[in-house]
C-alpha cells in the first residue's frame, strides 16, 4: 500500500500531463495539476527545512566529526527563519496600516532580514564565486599542460577562445581574417560547441522520455527512495 | 630557474590575479566591445517593439552571479524604460527578490523618477516577486498567472493594478526577457514558456551557461547576451542609440570588461608559461 499509492499517483498524474499536452479538452486538468505542483513545491521547502534540522540535530547528538559546523548551520538557520518570519525591524509601509506592525514586506529595506541578506549572505556568495578566479588561474598554471594529444587539443582550443575574448584578437591583418582569433572563436562556438550541445540535449531528451515512461508504467520506483 | 618556476608558490599566482583584477577596477580602465550579431538582435527586437509593449522581466539569479548579470539586467531594464514598455518583474529563485528590488530602485526609480516621465507602479512596472516551483512554475506563469499568484510582491491584489487589466499571463506579453544565472533559467523558460506559448524571448546569461543556449539562437531566442562581454556590447549599442548613456558611469559591463580582459591575458600568460616549463622539464629529463 505504502508503495502502490505513490506509484499510482505518479503514473496517473504523469499520464494526464502527457495526454493533456496533445488534447486541449484536458487542459484544465493539466492546469489544476500544475497548481497543485506549485503548492507542493512550496510545502517541500518546509519539508526541506525540517529535514535539515533533523539531520544536523542527529549529527550534534551523536557528536560526529565536524558537529560544530552542524551547530553553526542550525543556529544560522534558526536566526534567519526567525528574523524573516517575525519580520524583525519591519515597519508598516502604508499609513492605513500603522496599527498593523507586520504589514510591511519581510525584505523591506532597513529590516533585519534585508540587512542580513545585504551584508552577510550577498557578500559571502559573491566572495565564494570570486574565489574561482584565483583557483582557476592557479590550476591553469599548474595543471593545464599538454601532456598528451587530447590535452594539447583542449589547450589549443582554450587559448583560441581566451584570446578571442580579449581585444588582442584582431592583431592579424584583414587578408588573414580566416585565421583571426575572432573567426576561430566563432567557429568553435557556432560549429563544434553548438553541435556538441545539440547532441547532448537530444541524448538527454531521449533519456528523459525513456525514464518517464518507466516511471509512468511503475517499472522505475527509485524516486520512492530505498532500494526500489 | 626551472626549479624555481616548477615550485612557484601559488600565492604569487593569486597575487598576480588580484592585481590583474584590482588595478583596472581602481583606475577605471574599461573596454568597449564590438557588438556580436546575437547581442545586436536582442537590442533590435526591444527597440522595434511599439512603445507600451508588455515585457516580462524574469531575473533568475542571486548574489553569486550578481556581478556578472546585474549590468545586463540594468541595460535591458533601462532600454525598456526608454521605450516606455510595461515591465512585469518576477523571479523563479528564492534569493532573487532582492535582485528585482535592486534593479527597480537603481534603474526604474533611480534613473527615471527625475526624468520628467517617471514610471508609475502598477501602470508602467510591476513587481510580481518570487514564484515557487522552479521549472514547474513557468507554464502556469505563461498560461494563467493568477493561478499561481493573486497579489504582487507588496500584497496588492493583481485585479487592482491597471497593468493587469486584460493580462492573464506570459502569453499576453510581447516579449520575455530572462536574465539567467543557472537552474531554473533561460533553458526552462524556452522549454516550458516561450516555445509552447509562442512568446518571443530574449535571454542574458552567465558565460558558463552560454554554450547551453547557443542551440536555441536564433530560432527560439530572438537574442542572446552572454556574460560581461555581452553586457558591454549591449551597453555600447545602447550608448550609440541613446548618447546620454555614453558616459562610463552608466556602463557597469564596460567597466568590468577591463578587469576581465586583464584577467584573461594573465590566464593566457600563465597557461603558456606553465607549458613552457613543462616542455623544458621534459627535455631536461630526456637529456639526463
Amino acid at each position: 500500500m505504502q508503495k502502490t499509492v505513490p506509484v499510482v499517483i505518479a503514473g496517473s498524474v504523469g499520464a494526464l500531463m502527457a495526454l493533456a499536452f496533445f488534447s486541449p479538452p484536458l487542459l484544465w486538468m493539466r492546469e489544476k495539476a500544475e497548481e497543485w505542483f506549485t503548492i507542493l513545491a512550496a510545502i517541500a521547502m518546509l519539508l526541506g527545512g525540517t529535514n535539515l534540522c533533523v539531520h544536523h540535530l542527529r549529527r550534534i547528538s551523536d557528536r560526529e566529526a565536524g558537529w560544530g559546523f552542524s551547530a553553526v548551520t542550525l543556529l544560522t538557520f534558526v536566526i534567519t527563519v526567525g528574523v524573516g518570519v517575525l519580520k524583525v525591524g519591519v515597519v508598516p509601509e502604508s499609513a492605513r496600516n500603522l496599527d498593523r506592525a507586520w504589514s510591511g514586506g519581510y525584505l523591506q529595506e532597513g529590516g533585519a532580514f534585508w540587512w542580513m541578506f545585504q551584508y552577510v549572505y550577498s557578500p559571502m556568495m559573491s566572495t565564494m564565486f570570486a574565489l574561482l578566479a584565483f583557483y582557476v588561474a592557479s590550476a591553469a598554471f599548474r595543471a593545464f599542460r599538454a601532456k598528451n594529444f587530447e590535452a594539447a587539443l583542449l589547450l589549443v582550443t582554450a587559448i583560441i577562445v581566451l584570446i578571442g575574448q580579449t581585444p588582442d584578437r584582431d592583431f592579424l591583418p584583414e587578408q588573414l581574417s580566416f585565421i583571426r582569433f575572432e573567426t576561430l572563436t566563432e567557429l568553435c562556438k557556432k560549429t563544434f560547441v553548438t553541435a556538441g550541445q545539440r547532441a547532448i540535449m537530444i541524448g538527454i531528451a531521449l533519456g528523459v522520455a525513456a525514464t518517464s515512461l518507466r516511471i509512468l508504467l511503475g517499472l522505475d520506483r527509485s524516486y520512492l527512495g530505498g532500494d526500489e | 630557474m626551472l626549479d624555481f618556476l616548477n615550485t612557484l608558490d601559488r600565492r604569487w599566482v593569486f597575487l598576480a590575479m588580484g592585481l590583474a583584477v584590482a588595478i583596472p577596477i581602481l583606475l577605471g580602465i574599461g573596454a568597449t566591445e564590438q557588438p556580436t550579431a546575437q547581442t545586436q538582435r536582442m537590442f533590435d527586437y526591444i527597440e522595434a517593439l511599439p512603445a507600451g509593449s508588455r515585457v516580462l522581466m524574469a531575473l533568475d539569479y542571486d548574489p553569486s552571479s550578481e556581478a556578472e548579470l546585474t549590468p545586463m539586467a540594468y541595460s535591458f531594464t533601462r532600454h525598456c524604460c526608454l521605450k516606455r514598455h510595461k515591465l512585469y518583474f518576477l523571479t523563479l529563485w528564492p534569493s532573487g527578490p532582492p535582485m528585482l528590488d535592486k534593479t527597480i530602485s537603481k534603474v526604474v526609480l533611480g534613473e527615471f523618477d527625475s526624468s520628467g516621465r517617471p514610471m508609475k507602479y502598477g501602470e508602467d512596472y510591476l513587481n510580481l516577486g518570487y514564484f515557487p516551483g522552479e521549472f514547474g512554475a513557468v507554464n502556469p506563469i505563461c498560461s494563467n498567472l493568477r493561478q499561481s499568484k493573486s497579489q504582487d510582491s507588496k500584497g496588492i491584489s493583481l485585479d487592482a493594478l491597471p497593468m493587469m487589466n486584460g493580462v492573464n499571463g506570459g502569453k499576453d506579453m510581447q516579449l520575455i526577457v530572462n536574465v539567467s544565472g543557472g537552474y531554473p533559467g533561460a533553458k526552462e523558460w524556452v522549454q516550458y514558456g516561450s516555445t509552447p506559448h509562442n512568446i518571443p524571448m530574449g535571454a542574458g546569461c552567465t558565460g558558463v551557461q552560454a554554450t547551453q543556449l547557443f542551440p536555441y539562437h536564433p530560432d527560439q531566442l530572438v537574442g542572446l547576451v552572454a556574460a560581461i562581454r555581452g553586457a558591454a556590447e549591449y551597453e555600447a549599442i545602447l550608448a550609440k542609440a541613446y548618447p546620454q548613456y555614453n558616459e562610463l558611469r552608466w556602463r557597469d559591463g564596460t567597466r568590468r570588461m577591463g578587469a576581465q580582459q586583464w584577467a584573461h591575458r594573465l590566464m593566457i600568460g600563465l597557461i603558456l608559461l606553465g607549458n613552457a616549463i613543462h616542455i623544458a622539464s621534459r627535455r631536461g629529463r630526456g637529456r639526463r
